[in-house]
């Protein structure tokens, strides 16, 4: 399968879970919005160009913004991680050339503990900014410190669960084409 | 020239990143003005029908509780029937006044459209709902809705099918209500805290109010008629340094099983809505 055509379906997979099933789920408690979507800016391929990336991600989170009637909300964190990506890639890749010889980061491509590090230090990202925007809104410190550590933690779990459910094969490629 | 030309081919990236960063962010915060035109009458009728194609699949696990409360809601319509009140050796036979009934197309003040939900959410800070009916079908913003067992929100917007409703159950809405023992007024909002409860602000502590009261729509909100169930109290809130009191309210509206709605179109609005204006303008 081509790597357009996956990311097409990943896309509108994303949106449909993150609408129809996470959002509807019955709030277990104030601080906590399970949030999954923004795994497909994650999983993007490594050999798009900055600008693309940050562009298709703004699409992406214009998308989930229709359906859950925030406009602009999570356009703008989609376009903060997007716009990030490259640089925590570039710190944190270990293997020489990982980017090149694979499609996508993933915990094949990366090394398990990079992988890690990048999913966290994104989430993190993406929560607080969200969650920033929310707060200006309305609420108080406690609601915006408890919603980001508490949204966090239960994205990282679905993100786990996600990638020991959904094995991403990766293969070696070499560079000569 | 040529420095500024380099500058942008530099930092293209950033650039438009940033740009994207300033789209996102004023169609966030200039939401009331901008969003009606370019942002949801489109969108809302795009994600409507993806809505109500899904909403058919959920619909059927919650036939059996939308037939209850519409049952339920039909026997109380049925108990307020003029029949039932008939006294038997006073009024020999009802009569329905008609003069009354040829001059009500001006009297009437609210026209009531059912319409079905066809997305809800109750997990985020701000809820909306979808429902199936539009301008073509005679929704406009800023009309009441209700459901069978109480209120539900505000149309905020409307395509030409689909409309989206604030919920009750969204940090920034606000809706004047009335105890009904006493008829003492306050506004209803909700904290954020648990989609079970909404808080009643605003009623002074003169009135009497006990744990199971019930709260009931006020015809000064001018989007509903008069005693339409809100909730009961749930629990009084100690707070002596305040002349009023802070109420926990049940909604009696379940938020999460909603199937069908009704769209309050009060007729005389616009005219209440004019003068009010014009009054506040003469006395700036």
């Amino acid at each position: 399968m081509s790597e357009l055509l996956k990311n097409s379906i990943r896309f509108v997979l994303f949106i449909l879970v993150q609408v129809f099933i996470l959002f509807k789920m019955p709030p277990l408690h104030r601080f906590i919005t399970p949030y999954l979507y923004f795994l497909f800016v994650l999983w993007l391929p490594f050999n798009l160009s900055r600008s693309s990336l940050t562009f298709i991600s703004f699409v992406f989170g214009l998308s989930l913004d229709y359906f859950s009637k925030t406009p602009g909300l999570h356009a703008a964190a989609c376009t903060l991680i997007a716009y990030v990506r490259p640089f925590v890639i570039g710190l944190l890749i270990s293997q020489e050339g990982a980017d090149k010889n694979y499609i996508s980061p993933s915990i094949v491509s990366m090394g398990w503990a990079p992988y890690a590090t990048y999913v966290i230090v994104l989430t993190l990202l993406h929560h607080t900014y969200l969650v920033l925007l929310e707060w200006m809104n309305f609420g108080s410190f406690i609601y915006f410190v408890g919603k980001v550590v508490a949204s966090t933690a239960v994205s990282l779990l679905l993100i786990l669960l996600t990638e020991l459910l959904f094995y991403r094969k990766q293969k070696f490629r070499t560079n000569t084409i | 020239m040529r420095n500024v030309f380099l500058f942008i081919r530099r930092h293209t990236n950033f650039l438009f990143f940033l740009v994207l960063q300033i789209i996102a962010l004023s169609i966030l915060f200039r939401y009331n003005k901008f969003h009606e035109a370019i942002f949801m009458n489109a969108s809302t009728e795009v994600t409507g029908r993806i809505n109500e194609k899904y909403n058919t699949i959920e619909y059927y696990f919650q036939l059996k509780k939308t037939n209850e409360s519409l049952l339920k809601e039909n026997l109380r319509l049925r108990q307020l029937l003029k029949e039932n009140y008939e006294a038997p050796d006073s009024a020999r036979r009802l009569i329905n006044d008609t003069i009354k009934i040829d001059s009500a197309r001006t009297v009437v003040k609210y026209k009531i459209m059912e319409a079905k939900v066809v997305n809800s959410t109750t997990s985020q800070q701000t809820n909306y709902l979808t429902i199936h009916r539009g301008l073509d079908q005679g929704v406009r913003p800023n009309m009441g809705v209700i459901s069978p067992q109480g209120i539900v929100g505000t149309v905020l917007n409307a395509s030409e099918n689909y409309a989206t409703v604030m919920s009750l159950l969204h940090r920034q809405y606000k809706v004047v209500v009335k105890l009904k023992n006493g008829g003492d007024r306050g506004t209803v909002e909700w904290d954020g805290l648990s989609p079970l409860f909404v808080t009643l602000k605003d009623i002074p502590k003169s009135a009497k109010v006990v744990k199971g009261d019930t709260i009931v729509t006020s015809q000064t909100s001018s989007k509903f008629p008069a005693n339409i169930m809100v909730g009961t109290v749930y629990e009084i809130v100690e707070d002596n340094s305040s002349n009023f009191y802070t109420l926990k309210i049940r909604p009696s509206t379940n938020f999460f099983n909603i199937e069908y709605v009704y769209v309050i179109d009060n007729q005389q609005y616009d005219e209440q809505k004019k003068l009010e204006d014009s009054t506040r303008k003469t006395i700036q």
